[in-house]
């Protein structure tokens, strides 16, 4: 069997599609391991692994520490709020405190762009990006993919239709690169402030039509609007942009086939999706969440293989 | 490199068939019973024994699953091999089951430890026993003995068994192979 081609997990572009392939099948493996009665396997004991989540997050926090205890690591939490930060210590001095208690791995999110690949070049630890400011977010990526293979078959040749705030999101960059990477077809579709003047150059097409992007997919993945990063208003009212972009019951009913509905979370109900689709069988959100779990054991599983003993 | 056979066809076959009788003296109508073979090598024996136990001694209501072991192996990251693992097939619980676990070669007795840590997660078996085709004697790094055992023999650490079977390398045959 072959190894992942990279020591850290610090954004999908450093990937392979081997790299994802190996990911996938690990993550199959561990799926059936979280639904069996006991889900826990030790195969990660002497390892120790510091969550440092210097931006807010509950999903992704929560399902990296449960990912982490399956496997048997030790789990130290770590959240900027609460923390020394305030005081003015530097990220490097604060993660090197935390690697002198023998910590091994460092999962990090942060609110800068980059803060990973500059840990990565600054401490002697395995580092996994758990979303970095508006740049990547690899394990939301690899779970979208994941889900889109167990629910479709496989990835490559499906049309996936990215809907919303494209540019401040990191998690629409690396299901871009996931997407493209495994053979599938990408668009983003979204008020023209919301997407990037660059994304040409990724070779992905812009729809600003929702109904006509629904009708081409197979699969929608729906974005948060995420109002924390918008210093200024990109479109004129929420309620505007639910009339244009939001996902309702009504338009699917209106497409000629039946597609697949996927949201990262947290949810804003009633703004891209209102709830009757968020809690439809269309819907694969929830899935998305356990194959979460699945993905970042595999994740980490494969990048402590690479630790030294 | 030169090799040379343990066992070939028809020595392989006659112990299959002390194996399976082996087995049908102690379990009966395997009622209770429960054959694992352990992944990836033991799965083929498993399924010999029970295709035997099928076509020559009518029984048919014996449970089979495939246990993987690796991720509850102690070697992770001591040695420099990648572990690859296999796909587990339990559909059952072993509660208060008589459990046989089915390997090819018996050699450090670490993978048993690890299939003994394994078969947890599925309940408490009422027991557990061993059914090994090959026992390297004298190599042993934990107290694990075989129940039921195909043939012993002496091997040094630098010599390797390998256990062919028909529906993979097309010949039912043990080779030593001298590195």
């Amino acid at each position: 069997m072959s190894t992942l081609s990279v020591e850290h997990l610090l954004g999908i572009k450093h990937l392979t599609k081997e790299d994802i392939h190996l990911i996938f099948e690990t993550a199959d493996h561990f799926k059936q391991v979280i639904n069996r009665p006991i889900k826990k396997v030790p195969s990660l004991r002497d390892i120790t692994i510091a969550n440092l989540f210097f931006e807010n997050s509950t999903r992704t926090k929560l399902s990296f520490e449960i990912a982490q205890k399956r496997l048997s690591a030790d789990v130290i939490n770590f959240s900027a709020g609460q923390s020394s930060l305030k005081k003015g210590e530097t990220l490097i001095d604060t993660v090197n405190n935390i690697l002198s208690m023998k910590v091994d791995m460092v999962v990090m999110r942060h609110p800068k762009p980059g803060a990973a690949e500059f840990l990565m070049q600054h401490v002697d630890a395995k580092i996994i990006n758990a979303g970095d400011g508006a740049h990547e977010h690899p394990t939301q990526a690899l779970l979208d993919t994941y889900s889109i293979r167990e629910k479709l078959g496989h990835v490559e040749g499906k049309k996936v239709v990215i809907v919303g705030d494209i540019l401040h999101s990191r998690v629409a960059l690396s299901n871009i690169f996931a997407l493209q990477l495994l053979g599938a077809k990408v668009k983003v579709c979204g008020p023209k402030s919301l997407i990037p003047k660059y994304i040409h150059e990724l070779g992905v097409e812009v729809e600003t039509n929702l109904k006509k992007a629904l009708q081409w997919c197979d699969v929608a993945n729906m974005l948060r609007v995420q109002n924390e990063r918008m210093e200024v208003s990109y479109f004129p009212s929420t309620r505007e942009y639910t009339q244009q972009y939001g996902v309702t019951k009504a338009l699917l009913d209106e497409l000629d086939k039946s597609i697949i509905i996927m949201h990262p979370g947290p949810i804003n109900r009633g703004v891209e999706i209102t709830s009757d689709v968020a809690d439809s069988n269309q819907a694969i959100i929830l899935d998305q969440v356990e194959n979460g779990v699945a993905i970042r054991m595999a994740v980490t599983y494969l990048l402590a293989s690479k630790i030294k003993s | 490199m030169s090799q040379k056979v343990l066992l070939n066809e028809k020595e392989v076959n006659i112990i299959l068939h002390r194996l399976a009788c082996q087995l049908i003296e102690k379990h009966n109508d395997f009622s209770n019973t429960i054959l694992i073979g352990l992944q990836p090598r033991g799965k083929h024996l498993a399924d010999r024994l029970l295709q035997l136990l099928q076509s020559d001694y009518n029984i048919f209501d014996t449970q089979v699953g495939y246990l993987d072991i690796t991720f509850y192996r102690d070697d992770f990251r001591r040695s420099n091999k990648v572990l690859e693992a296999s796909e587990t097939q339990m559909d059952f619980i072993v509660e208060g089951k008589n459990v046989v676990f089915i390997d090819d070669v018996l050699y450090t007795g670490r993978s048993i430890r690890a299939a003994l840590t394994a078969i947890q997660s599925y309940g408490r078996p009422k027991s557990i026993e061993l059914l090994i085709l090959i026992d390297r004697r004298f190599s042993r790094h934990l107290p694990i003995q075989p129940d039921y055992r195909g043939r012993q023999v002496d091997a040094i650490d630098e010599e390797k068994v390998i256990v062919n079977w028909k529906e993979t390398q097309g010949e039912d045959t043990v080779y030593l192979i001298k590195q």
